[in-house]
């Protein structure tokens, strides 16, 4: 079967750095750091009382409060990003065919306020179960997904994909294959998180995976650099709109790049702990420039997971230099979660979409906050650290590792 | 056991002159759950306003709704009670019988 082309026809973002597109960027290409003290709840007893949180935000300046208090906070950025990528994309609603349009979506938890809050209240009841009936269905992970096509009318293929931090990015691809496979015209796919909460800041700071610097709050999140202790967590969503190149060609659609590739593996090695020779990371690149069919010195920017780990940031590098070689010295790298922090299962969107962005703008966002990069890490590869740079990206591969280990990588094209 | 019983005939003492001002309370309160939780105009919450039918309300909504009255005026609706509860009207007299 003759696979389709796959084109990128619209963008959303709503982050810790910018609350549109524009925004993201322009926070993106300075250098901006998202992260502050947390305001979400009272953290002073945490371990780590800091996240990148969204600002500015409101969800009823978008979503009537009668519908947004049915939705969980990951919901909710969902439909905000989601919206501006289908108002971007530009369609005549009426024109295109409804039921072929999908929507998948990435997210590594789902409701996990939601699910706190009943839980709290139900423990300081006589064990009385007054469980509130839309607790289920803000809860589960595809309400996201599913309130994105009852907003829109879409009736293609609908669901969440949930692979920790790498959920955006198999969204990315399921959505991907979908579209080139010819079952589907267009899909909204991406991801959202909204992890600030005290089960998710609790618990990921037990499993010491979290950065504790606690008094400067806005270099915590410092991939690469050798005093890096955890990553930092984020909350936001991140949309794109994946369209068949004819479809977009047709309706002469706004192109921003096309999708040329998706490839996964898995660690099978540890829940949390990425493989130590990275692996894992490795086979899922190499699985994505097989499927894109490129060359691996056609690639010139990669975003990488970079969560600024102390064990993951070497070993996805490790794998990047065992499957570039010699190119992995020629092309840029950065990690944009130095000022986004980490927004788990919306990681790989927001990710995909700064990848995107570096594709149109020709300019590698940088890695920011490395001020002594890591002698273990390989010194001639260019991280771009602490400041962004133009240069020529035709081609960009963002890569997304979650606990569990699942591996997704997506790659770019100029078009 | 003794304060119990003294608190107890305290309510009932003051239970008389405020019984009025009470029921028209309990008729706002209830109101205003609904425009709360349905989103719709004060106008619209009549008392023979249907929840599902007239105001909107979906099956789930109308659980939230009897939850909220629970919750709101301190009683415990039976389900097969519940059921009976299907306008603002029979709302509001349900909860002048029963609420504490």
């Amino acid at each position: 079967m003759e696979l389709k082309r796959v084109v990128v026809t619209g963008l959303g973002a709503l982050t810790p750095i910018g609350n549109t597109v524009n925004e993201y960027w322009e926070g993106l290409s300075t250098g901006k750091s998202g992260c502050g003290l947390i305001t979400k709840f009272d953290a002073e007893k945490f371990r780590t009382r800091f996240a990148c949180e969204l600002k500015n935000f409101s969800v009823e300046d978008f979503i009537p409060r009668q519908e947004s208090r049915k939705m969980d906070p990951f919901t909710q950025y969902a439909i905000v990003a989601s919206d501006e990528a289908i108002k971007d994309a530009g369609f005549d609603m009426e024109a295109i065919n409804k039921n072929k349009v999908g929507v998948i979506w990435g997210s590594g938890i789902g409701g996990l306020k939601t699910f706190e809050d009943e839980m709290i209240y139900f423990g300081k009841g006589d064990g009385t179960p007054k469980i509130n009936p839309f607790f289920i269905p803000k809860m589960i992970a595809d309400s996201s997904s599913g309130q994105i096509s009852i907003r829109n009318g879409f009736r293609g293929p609908n669901y969440v994909t949930v692979s920790a931090c790498s959920s955006a990015n198999n969204a990315i691809i399921d959505a991907f294959n979908y579209i080139r496979t010819g079952r589907i015209n267009i899909c909204v796919t991406g991801g959202s998180e909204a992890p600030v909460t005290i089960a998710s800041v609790g618990g990921f700071t037990a499993m010491r995976a979290m950065s504790e610097r606690n008094d400067d709050p806005a270099t915590a999140s410092r991939p690469y650099d050798v005093n890096r202790d955890g990553f930092v967590v984020g909350e936001g969503a991140g949309a794109l709109i994946l369209e068949e190149y004819e479809h977009a060609k047709a309706r002469g659609a706004k192109i921003y790049a096309e999708l040329i590739g998706g490839g996964f593996s898995s660690d099978a090695y540890h829940i949390t702990a990425p493989h130590p020779e990275g692996y894992g990371a490795l086979l899922s690149m190499i699985d994505a420039l097989e499927d894109a069919q490129i060359k691996p010195e056609e690639v010139d920017y990669i975003n990488t997971h970079g969560t600024s780990t102390p064990i993951g940031d070497p070993q996805e590098l490790k794998a990047i230099v065992d499957c570039f070689g010699e190119h992995a010295y020629k092309m840029s790298i950065s990690s944009t979660k130095s000022m986004t922090g980490h927004l788990l299962g919306g990681a790989g969107a927001v990710e995909a979409v700064a990848s995107i962005l570096a594709i149109q703008h020709q300019f590698v966002p940088p890695t920011i906050n490395c001020k002594d990069l890591d002698p273990a890490i390989d010194q001639n590869l260019d991280l771009t650290l602490n400041q962004g740079k133009a240069r020529k990206i035709d081609v960009a591969l963002s890569n997304g590792f979650g606990f569990g280990g699942h591996n997704a990588t997506v790659i770019f094209r100029k078009v | 056991m003794f304060d119990n019983l003294s608190f107890n005939s305290n309510l009932c003492i003051v239970f008389e002159p405020q019984n009025i001002l009470e029921m028209a309370d309990i008729a706002e309160k209830v109101k205003s759950i609904i425009v709360e939780k349905l989103g719709v105009e004060a106008s619209e919450v009549t008392p023979e306003a249907s929840f599902t039918n007239d105001l909107g309300a979906d099956s789930l909504d109308t659980v939230e709704l009897i939850m909220e009255f629970e919750k709101e005026f301190n009683v415990s609706i039976p389900d097969d009670q519940a059921e009976n509860i299907q306008t603002v009207g029979q709302a509001i007299t349900y909860l002048e019988e029963n609420a504490k």
